[in-house]
């Protein structure tokens, strides 16, 4: 480990986002610090269900979700065999004819996009998920969708990063971030020409001012039951409650683990900033999975948990260069789908302050829409 | 359920029979509840002979019968939780699925479980816990014959010895890594303080007399075909190999905190923190027998009998009850210092050893790892059904860890009796 006197790029925050950010910006040569003040991916990183997910919700959306979701698939044969990669799909459950007439729009506009999906009928569907309740609609299904072992993989990248010459602190607490310096809890200073803040839910914390708000999910694993569900099952409706930016809301979410286990989901809240278990969402969140799941109910569970999204106003990540600070960038705000979008991230802040072209116009992520401070504070209000 | 118990007792064991007649003859109604189908806990369950200097499972229950105590067994506590009008309550599962007991004090009587560490081969069939050996003889498993070593340390083994000596197994050897003068001095401390549990011990050995013990000596791996066939027992200096059917193995006990540290109670040192009268740092909340420090039968009666007075107000009554508690208490600080471990157990586990059987995860992956955190995130250690409740203990005491406190539910429980928010199924929007 190679230490210059002044990085290139320094990052705060080894979730999976940081550990993404290093490794990309090591490939193109630079000299990179990463701080983490736990252990690497014990943040939102350990906390989510690692679905790596195509979505639609806007275009900008949809652009960074794809590209990453290609950049997984490129990485996936190299990835260690604990990372957990398993490219089982997802299927959208349609309840009704209401929501079969979605997917058959989703179709198109993911076809329209070169994303291959198909749908299914409720007899294709019970097929391929015997254990949902009989009565659904059909289902969308999107086969390259996929899901992984977070925790680890942020430790692979960060190691990745190490092997090309990154330095890693880990147990190491960013008090301070600016002027081109991380100060330290133990009062040492690393210098670097760009300094990151990838610090997920807590970014706020360490640069006040930017706008992003703890979103509180929670989530139940079960023991094994191999085969119990193949693919990632998602209610369509939860397009409805999980992307509306205010409230409360519980959405049908269940994901098949490499263990056999079943990881249930999903809730969102705002406004509940203490990690302690909610019985009334779990409740809500459980019996919305047994409605769809009736025999989920009979299975044991192991564990629950919660974690925090860093969600912005506009369900959009903040990736680039922030404020007056001409050293200060962010790689932080991606809610719900830091998973899946960790690696376009990544590369993204790497093309840019190399000075490359990015794959995907990267205007829509860049930190200056909220340049007014009013009209961010504005936005992030319920 | 709509009513509320005075007084709710979690574990029907030693601690908790007493506590609860002790509260209910002081007129409160009280509940007892335990997850195994019969009480008596780990060591009156099943008919277990052993005896008590104050009294028999047998004369507890007659007292529980006659107080009217409400017992349920076959419930495991697996979650806790507060109703619509602000009562708390303890969800507990069984096969007729779950129930809130209400209260408005609880006692924690949750004892304790072995304390497991791992050397070459020790996932091998054949080796059981020595109380869980104990307890598959206890339940039908024939034991005539067989050809049996009991290794680890502590009180029990002696007594899991007599049983299967009793029931007709051939004991090939019993190693105690405590060494033998730490033991003698054990003894005679205990002469004044504590004569039941030394004669006890006496028992045990003199009716075994005739089997082979090794003070200071530790069983440092296994070897079998599919099965055990043959054990290495060293004194860290010279070596020897015995062949066996069956091991019996255990480090002592570890408290099982999970329940109160759930709800919020203090710990120190890994154990149960009381005050004088029983109760935790929350208020209310009491907690009694091996959960509290490790001392054994004697020492959780007259905790639960504190607490049961207690609960119900009488603090006299508890208090003239002090002394012979404080007697015990100095047991079992006798008794820590006389079972500790050695360090030469830290180094039994190779490479590819198993520490989390669960998961699966080697010594060889967990000694890169700085915290259980860590190892948890990176290996998967502790992720498993136990939830660290096996491998928890062996990394704290393998790589000085230390676990969070638990997150619910406290055992398995159901999902569809975790999505209930009340017994009535209602559920909150
Ligand atoms: C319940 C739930 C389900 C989810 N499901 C999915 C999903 O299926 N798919 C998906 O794509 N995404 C999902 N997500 C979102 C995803 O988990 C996050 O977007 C992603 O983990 C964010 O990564 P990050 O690196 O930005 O943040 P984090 O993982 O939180 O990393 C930030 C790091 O910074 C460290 N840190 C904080 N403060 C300091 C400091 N002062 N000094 C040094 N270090 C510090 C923290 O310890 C942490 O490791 C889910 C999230 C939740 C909560
Ligand atoms: C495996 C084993 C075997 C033992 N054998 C002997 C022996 O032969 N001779 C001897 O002298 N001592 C023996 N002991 C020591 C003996 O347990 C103690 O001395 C004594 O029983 C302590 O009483 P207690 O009331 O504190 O706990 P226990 O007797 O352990 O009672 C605790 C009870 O609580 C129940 N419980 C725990 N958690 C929950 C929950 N979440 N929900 C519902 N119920 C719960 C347990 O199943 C148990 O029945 C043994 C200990 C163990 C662990």
């Amino acid at each position: 480990m190679t230490q210059p006197a002044i990085f290139d790029v320094a990052i705060a925050g080894g979730g999976i986002v940081g550990a993404a950010c290093a490794r990309a910006l090591a490939h193109r040569g630079l000299s990179v610090a990463l701080v983490e003040r736990d252990v690497l991916g014990s943040g939102a990183t350990s906390a989510g269900m690692g679905h790596v997910v195509v979505m639609d919700d806007s275009e900008a959306q949809f652009a960074l979700t794809r590209y990453s979701q290609q950049l997984w698939r490129e990485l996936a044969p190299k990835l260690p065999a604990n990372c957990e990669y398993e490219e089982c799909g997802t299927l959208w459950v349609a309840a009704d004819e209401e929501e079969m007439a979605a997917v058959e729009q989703k179709h198109r506009w993911y076809g329209d996009r070169g994303v291959p999906t198909s749908t299914l009928t409720a007899s294709e569907l019970s097929a391929a998920e015997p254990n949902l309740r009989s009565g659904l609609a059909g289902a969308l299904l999107v086969p390259q969708d996929s899901v992984v072992y977070p925790p680890v993989v942020a430790l692979t990248l960060a190691r990745e990063a190490e092997k090309l010459g990154a330095a890693l602190y880990i147990g190491k607490q960013v008090h301070i971030l600016s002027d081109g310096k991380l100060v330290l809890q133990d009062g040492s200073i690393i210098r670097a020409h760009t300094i990151i803040n990838a610090l997920g839910s807590e970014s706020a914390r360490i640069t006040p001012g930017v706008p992003v708000r703890k979103r509180k999910g929670h989530l139940l694993i079960t023991d094994r039951y191999p085969g119990f569900v193949r693919h990632q099952l998602v209610e369509l409706g939860y397009l409805k409650s999980a992307h509306k930016s205010t409230g409360d809301s519980v959405a049908f979410n269940v994901q098949p683990r490499s263990t056999g286990q079943l990881l249930i989901g999903s809730s969102r809240q705002y406004g509940a900033e203490t990690s302690e278990v909610n019985q009334p969402v779990v409740s809500a969140m459980l019996q919305r999975a047994i409605e769809y799941i009736p025999r989920v109910a009979d299975l044991k569970a192991i564990r629950i948990w919660t974690g925090f999204r860093a969600a912005t106003p506009d369900k959009l990540p903040l990736i680039g260069p922030y404020s007056d600070d001409q050293s200060l960038w962010l790689a932080t705000g991606h809610e719900g789908l830091g998973i899946t979008t960790s690696l376009a991230t990544g590369e993204l802040i790497a093309d840019l302050i190399t000075g490359r072209t990015t794959a995907i116009p990267c205007e829509p992520y860049l930190p200056a829409r909220f340049a007014n401070a009013n009209q961010a504070n504005h936005l992030s209000k319920p | 359920m709509s009513g509320v118990y005075d007084c709710l007792v979690i574990g029907a064991g030693p601690g908790g029979l007493a506590a609860a007649a002790t509260a209910a003859e002081a007129g409160l109604q009280v509940g007892l509840e335990d997850d195994n189908p019969a009480a008596g806990g780990q060591i009156w369950r099943r008919g277990n002979a052993a005896v008590s200097v104050s009294h028999s499972a047998e004369q507890w229950m007659e007292r529980i019968r006659s107080a009217k105590v409400d017992v349920l067994c076959g419930w495991r506590a697996t979650d806790a939780g507060t109703d619509a009008l602000g009562t708390p309550f303890i969800r507990v599962e069984g096969l007729g699925g779950f129930r809130d007991l209400r209260y408005r004090k609880l006692i924690l009587a949750t004892g304790a479980r072995e304390l497991f560490l791992p050397f070459p081969g020790w996932t091998l069939p054949g080796i059981y816990g020595a109380g869980g050996l104990q307890a598959f003889a206890k339940s039908g498993f024939d034991v005539r014959g067989m050809r049996v070593v009991l290794a680890g340390t502590g009180p029990l083994l002696m007594a899991v010895t007599a049983h299967l000596h009793e029931a007709g197994a051939k004991i090939v050897a019993v190693v105690e890594q405590a060494p033998l003068s730490r033991l003698m001095s054990l003894g005679m401390h205990l002469a004044p303080s504590a004569p039941g549990k030394l004669m006890e011990g006496l028992r045990y050995r003199l009716r075994t007399m005739g089997t082979k013990y090794y003070f200071g000596h530790w069983v440092s791996e296994a070897r079998g075909d599919g099965k055990l066939e043959r054990l290495t027992i060293t004194n860290g200096s010279e070596s020897f190999a015995v062949e066996a059917d069956l091991l019996g193995v255990g480090y002592h006990l570890v408290p099982n905190t999970e329940l109160a540290q759930l709800l919020g109670c203090g710990l120190e040192n890994g154990f149960v923190r009381v005050e004088e009268t029983q109760e935790t740092s929350c208020t209310s909340i009491y907690c009694i027998g091996e959960a509290t420090g490790i001392g054994g039968v004697d020492k959780a009666q007259v905790e639960g009998r504190i607490a049961g007075f207690s609960a119900a107000g009488r603090i006299e009554k508890a208090r003239s009850l002090f002394a012979a508690r404080d007697k015990q208490l100095r047991f079992v600080e006798r008794l820590a210092a006389a079972f500790a471990l050695r360090e030469e157990l830290r180094g039994l586990a190779q490479e590819n050893t198993l520490v989390c059987r669960c998961e699966d995860v080697p010594h060889g992956a967990l000694r890169e790892c700085h915290s259980w955190r860590e190892a948890k995130l990176h290996t998967r250690c502790g992720m498993g059904p136990c939830q660290g409740r096996i491998c928890g203990p062996a990394t704290q005491f393998l790589y000085g860890w230390h676990a969070p406190a638990p997150r619910p539910p406290v055992f398995p429980a159901s999902v569809g009796t975790i999505a209930a928010v009340d017994e009535a199924g209602v559920h909150h929007e």
